[in-house]
Formats: structure tokens, sequence, C-alpha cells
């Protein structure tokens, strides 16, 4: 280790971002991801927090590819519009981390703060056999926990909650705040 | 698991370990820990991810010594990157895996006088130790040039597993 150390003494800030075209093998992913959720299962005693810890991985995740992805598909602009942000996540961000796009994106007729993602098939839930006390449990709370966090560093703080509902559903609650920014812009 | 090798982006595998490495740091207190619960981590994923390796490449058959073992690990179709096989001991038990990159390590900097013994691709070991136990070689792995040791090969027995 410490003889690589020294022989690259570039820091990694000054490397240049690679082009992101790299492919590793999915069952490589599936098995760390299964490893993972065996780890956590260990740790907790309910599913909830199952989900949560779940939910803060994916969360670290969506913290470092935002930036990346940003820079590399949008020419480091920032979506300013709340449904741009939620297209975009829909399309490009999902394209670009699992490969396909989400399946639908829904709006809560009754409550305005409230918009649904929904993926049939979400590529984490692919390896992931559930037993049958555990049904409630959706590994799919990592992608939750993903769109969460980007939603958050791009400033439309907000909860996602996963739960299953045709398929695979991420329930997003924005912030008064957000809404109140959005009606804002419209008015001018 | 899939037919072909399906492929996923490298990236959020690389972050996904990227968030386990840092799980582990909070929830270990010391270094060594953490590598060893990486390397049973690794180990876990190597006892499966031989199957799926077995039975996508039916070309590759029982193996009988290391060179042949250092010719097909398959960290090209796992692990997208291909390394070098050097450094062998006279007795032909002994290898070196080298790479130039490691996916595993993309976009990491190691915090050196905080980490200093932190083996950031520690399941890299686990897993080849792993898969190497099922097709009956019993092996350890270090560093990151990983240093291959072949201890004894494993009588057909099917080993135990860590659960």
């Amino acid at each position: 280790m410490a003889s690589k150390q020294s022989s690259r003494r570039i820091s990694i800030l000054d490397r240049s971002i690679s082009k992101g075209k790299n492919e590793i093998n999915l069952s490589t992913f599936a098995l760390l991801f299964a490893e993972i959720v065996r780890y956590e299962q260990s740790r907790v005693n309910t599913i909830a927090e199952l989900q949560n810890k779940l939910s803060s991985f994916g969360g670290f995740v969506g913290s470092k590819l935002t930036d990346l992805i940003f820079f590399r598909e949008k020419g480091y602009k920032r979506e300013v519009k709340l449904l741009n942000m939620l297209l975009f996540i829909k399309t490009t961000f999902m394209k670009n981390v699992f490969g396909k796009e989400a399946d639908k994106l829904e709006r809560n007729s009754e409550n305005p703060r409230i918009y649904y993602i929904i993926e049939n098939d979400p590529l984490v839930n692919t390896f992931i056999s559930i037993p049958k006390d555990k049904g409630s449990l959706n590994v799919a709370a990592f992608t939750g926990g993903l769109i969460e966090s980007v939603l958050k560093l791009n400033n439309f703080p907000c909860t996602v909650t996963t739960v299953w509902h045709n398929g695979t559903t991420y329930v997003i609650e924005f912030d008064e705040a957000v809404i109140a920014r959005e009606k804002a812009g419209e008015n001018k | 698991m899939s037919k072909q090798n399906v492929k996923s982006n490298s990236e959020l595998f690389s972050m996904t370990y990227g968030a386990l490495v840092v799980q582990l740091l909070d929830d270990f207190e010391s270094d060594d820990e953490v590598n060893s619960q990486l390397d049973k981590i690794g180990y876990n994923i190597g006892l499966r991810i031989v199957d799926d390796f077995l039975s996508k490449n039916p070309s590759v058959g029982k193996c009988f010594d290391m060179k042949e073992i250092a010719a097909v690990l398959a960290l090209k179709m796992y692990m997208g990157f291909t390394a070098t096989v050097t450094d062998w001991s006279p007795a032909a038990d002994e290898f070196s895996l080298v790479f130039d990159g490691n996916p595993l390590a993309e976009f990491v900097e190691l915090p050196q006088e905080k980490h200093g013994n932190l083996q950031y691709s520690q399941a890299l070991c686990g897993a080849i130790r792993g898969a190497l136990e099922m097709v009956h070689f019993e092996v350890k792995g270090t560093d990151n040039e990983i240093r291959v040791r072949l201890i004894k090969k494993l009588d057909d027995h099917l080993p135990a597993t860590e659960d």
C-alpha cells in the first residue's frame, strides 16, 4: 500500500473525471448489495430500521453521484423548477445510475406537496428475495434514499418513503417552502 | 442470477462499496476490525460468485494447480479490469496480482494519518479467498497488490460456510 501511494502522488482532485462509461458485472453489484442488506439486517431489530439504514446508504451514494451526473449530463447546470427536477431524476438520473428510467412520475391530486415516482421492477430488488415474515421490507429504500439526497442537495427539501404499490413507489413529500417557492416563481 | 453478463454502472458499485466502508468505519472502532469485516463480506461474496462464474464459463473445468488458477482468475469479468500476474514463488504456490486501476477505489482518497491501517479493498481479498475455497483451494490474500498464497488443497468435502 505504502509504495503504491508514493508512486501515485497526484491528488484525486487533480485527476480528470472519467467519462463514466465504465461498467461492471451486475452480479458483482448484486452480491455486494446482498451483503450490505445482510450486514445491516444483523444489526437492526425492526424492518423500519433496516429500511432507514438502507436509505442512508442510498443517501451517501446519491450525495456523491449528484454532482457527477449534473456535471456530465447538464454541463453543471442545475434544475430550478420542481417539475424539471423530478423529470430529470426520473429519466436521466435513473438511466445513468441504474441503466433504465423509472416508469412513472405522478402527482397526488389532493396534496400538491406529494409526488410519486414509480418503478415496476427496481434493479436492487431483482436479487433480494423477501422472507415471508418480513413482507413489508423493500430494499428499494436504498433507491429512495438516493432520490431523497439528490433532491435535498439540489435545494428541494423533502422526505422520500419507499412503499410497495404498483411495484415500488417512492413517495416524495416536499417541504412547504418548495411549493411556496414554485408559486412565487409562477407569479412573476 | 441472470444468464448473460448483464452490466451495471461501475460508479454505482464503487459508491455503494464506499458507503459500506464508511458505515463500517462508523460501526467499528479500529481499522483492523473494519478490515476483517470487509474480508468476511468479500468472502461471502466469493462463495457465491464462483457458482455464477462456473455456470457462465463451461469451458473452465477443474483447475489443478496455482498456475491455472492464476490464469483463470475472473477479475476482468467481475471487476472490469485486468491484473498482471507476477512474482511467482519458486514452489509456484504464491503469486502477486498487480493492477493499475481499481474500480473499488475510484473517487477514493484515504486519510492516511487517520486510517493508515485500513485496507480499503480488503473485500477483494476475501472474495478471492471465498471463491477459491469453493473450488478447493485454500488461499490467503493480502494488500492492494494482492498476494495469493496456496495453503493447501482441500479434500472433497463440503467446506464449512460462515453464516
